[in-house]
């Protein structure tokens, strides 16, 4: 019943974005998008045979996974927040919960769509190589799951920082911008400076890159990496830690009232 | 609970940055009372009806709403309790029914989402997009949103703003019929005539004090407070005079004009004269 409640939320949140014609287009053709044009840009090969398209997915994958997680979460709440919807409904006998597992469903639905369009259109159009073992989906499987979560909680705890829900983007959208840029999602992570990748080791995107190199990269190409291998355990360590400060934050520091309610 | 109050409240207080906002306020309103809350802007009404309501705390004094401290509002009590906010929280892409049929969920008893559709009046935008609404017709589903869960205690934070004539006067039915069947009402508004429409009582709040609570007809001692009285002299001039005895005085007028005194009226302070007068002091 109480659960039936949640998946009740998750199935409206679905539908208002859907029904948001530009959300859907932008949100879920964007990565599809870039692929289109770093495809056509960079038609060569990183070595080995192995085609840019490759490398690029990766990135991709992941832009898109901190996008639903962590931008679209960190905008769309403090909207909420100012429109009032958060307020009205804690004054209702809805159990907290019920509103982020609304948005999670939401995330995960938008997730699964853009990554499916993205991967169809690689393959069809930029001849990009699936994974070709079970073992490799696995890990595709995980480091996603275990990204988005990350990413998602970010941006539930990111969304306390905006003032106002017309200042969210402002305050979103340049800390997204970066991380694109010092993890690897544009560039070859491993040409960028030294403290630029020390600085993106900090943050989950460098790792849910590299995680994703892990499948849809040749495993010999792991000694590339910084630090000699894909390192998918330490991947794992760091988005789990992510996601427990980042759910601590939640539990600490959400508002479902804006500042001037006092 | 029908017998009891449905609130009370004892030296409430709350400061903001070292100012009071709401400064010692006693208040009790019966269950199935309509009880209206005045005060210009910044007078603390809608402090002291979110503190009611749960969402702010308080600095100081005692507050039990259908017994309970709403500081410690569990979803049991909020489940008796409706609410509609002065500012409207909107699903723009959703309709109107998905709307009051997804919070008739949270509710353990809800009514019926189409009759409380009809009941609101919005039964022709069912399908519609809420951010199609009108300001009148957002409002109406803002008390849509706040009735769904049948509450014992119905609270309204100025919900008639920016309705047109008619559809105030339709609202006011909708209160009476919710009241009628034994719903507590508080509410806030700046229409006094609102007040005076609907209100078993009407409570005056200024500077962060409640300092008037009474019937809509005796506030402010309106009923003895002087009247003015008004006619025209045979000449034509308009003349009106202030009385503590009008009685007296359309006597001696009736006598002074053989009969009927053309153009005679008798009025007492209005709600609003009474209201602007407390405020103004």
């Amino acid at each position: 019943m109480k659960l039936q409640l949640g998946l009740r939320q998750g199935v409206l949140e679905v539908r208002q974005f859907l029904r948001s014609r530009e959300q859907v287009v932008f949100t879920l053709a964007f990565p599809a998008i870039m692929i289109l044009v770093f495809g056509s840009i960079f038609t060569g090969d990183i070595g080995g045979g192995v085609k840019f398209t490759q490398y690029f997915v990766t990135g991709m994958i992941a832009t898109g996974l901190m996008t639903a997680g962590f931008q679209a979460l960190a905008i769309q709440i403090p909207m909420e927040r100012d429109r009032g919807v958060l307020k009205r409904l804690l004054g209702t006998p809805m159990p907290r919960w019920v509103y982020f597992a609304g948005k999670v469903l939401m995330v995960a639905f938008i997730a699964v769509l853009e990554t499916v369009i993205l991967l169809t259109v690689a393959t069809l159009l930029f001849g990009l190589d699936l994974p070709d073992t079970a073992g490799r989906w696995l890990t595709f499987l995980w480091v996603s799951a275990l990204g988005i979560t990350a990413c998602t909680l970010c941006g539930v705890a990111f969304s306390s920082l905006a003032r106002t829900g017309r200042s969210a983007p402002a305050v979103v959208t340049p800390v997204a911008l970066i991380l694109q840029f010092i993890s690897g999602v544009f560039f070859v992570f491993t040409s960028l400076p030294g403290w630029m990748q020390n600085l993106a080791s900090i943050f989950p995107l460098k790792w849910m890159c590299q995680g994703l190199r892990a499948v849809f990269l040749p495993a010999s190409f792991g000694s590339q990496e910084p630090g000699g291998s894909y390192d998918l355990p330490k991947v794992a360590l760091v988005l789990g830690v992510w996601c427990l400060v980042a759910l601590v934050l939640c539990l600490t520091t959400f508002r479902w009232t804006t500042r001037r309610d006092g | 609970m029908r017998d009891g109050a449905a609130i009370e409240v004892r030296g409430l207080r709350k400061v903001y940055g070292g100012t009071p906002a709401v400064d010692g306020v006693d208040l009790t309103v019966p269950a199935g009372e309509i009880f209206a809350l005045l005060g210009p802007n910044g007078a603390g009404k809608t402090t002291t009806v979110e503190i009611l309501e749960g969402y702010r705390k308080r600095d100081g004094g005692e507050v039990s709403v259908l017994g309970i401290d709403p500081v410690a509002a569990d979803a049991a009590w909020r489940s008796r309790v409706g609410i509609v906010l002065q500012g409207t929280g909107e699903f723009d892409e959703l309709t109107v029914g998905e709307v009051v049929s997804h919070f008739a969920r949270f509710y353990p008893s809800p009514d019926d989402p189409a009759a409380v559709i009809a009941r609101v009046g919005l039964t022709g935008k069912t399908r519609a997009r809420t951010h199609t609404l009108s300001g009148g017709q957002k409002r109406r589903l803002d008390v849509a949103l706040g009735i769904i869960g049948r509450p014992q205690l119905l609270f309204l934070d100025e919900p008639t703003t920016g309705f047109d004539p008619e559809a105030r006067r339709e609202f006011w039915e909708l209160i009476r019929d919710l009241a009628g069947g034994g719903t507590t009402i508080v509410l806030t508004t700046h229409y006094l005539e609102e007040a005076e429409a609907l209100a078993d009582r009407v409570g005056v709040i200024a500077g962060g004090r409640l300092i008037a609570v009474d019937t809509p007809r005796d506030l402010g001692d309106r009923d003895s407070a002087p009247a003015t009285v008004s006619w025209r002299t045979p000449e034509g001039v308009w003349e009106s005079a202030r009385s503590a005895t009008p009685t007296a005085l359309v006597a001696d007028l009736a006598s002074r004009y053989g009969g009927e005194v053309p153009g005679l009226t008798v009025t007492r302070p209005t709600l609003e004269d009474v209201y602007l007068e407390m405020i103004s002091a």
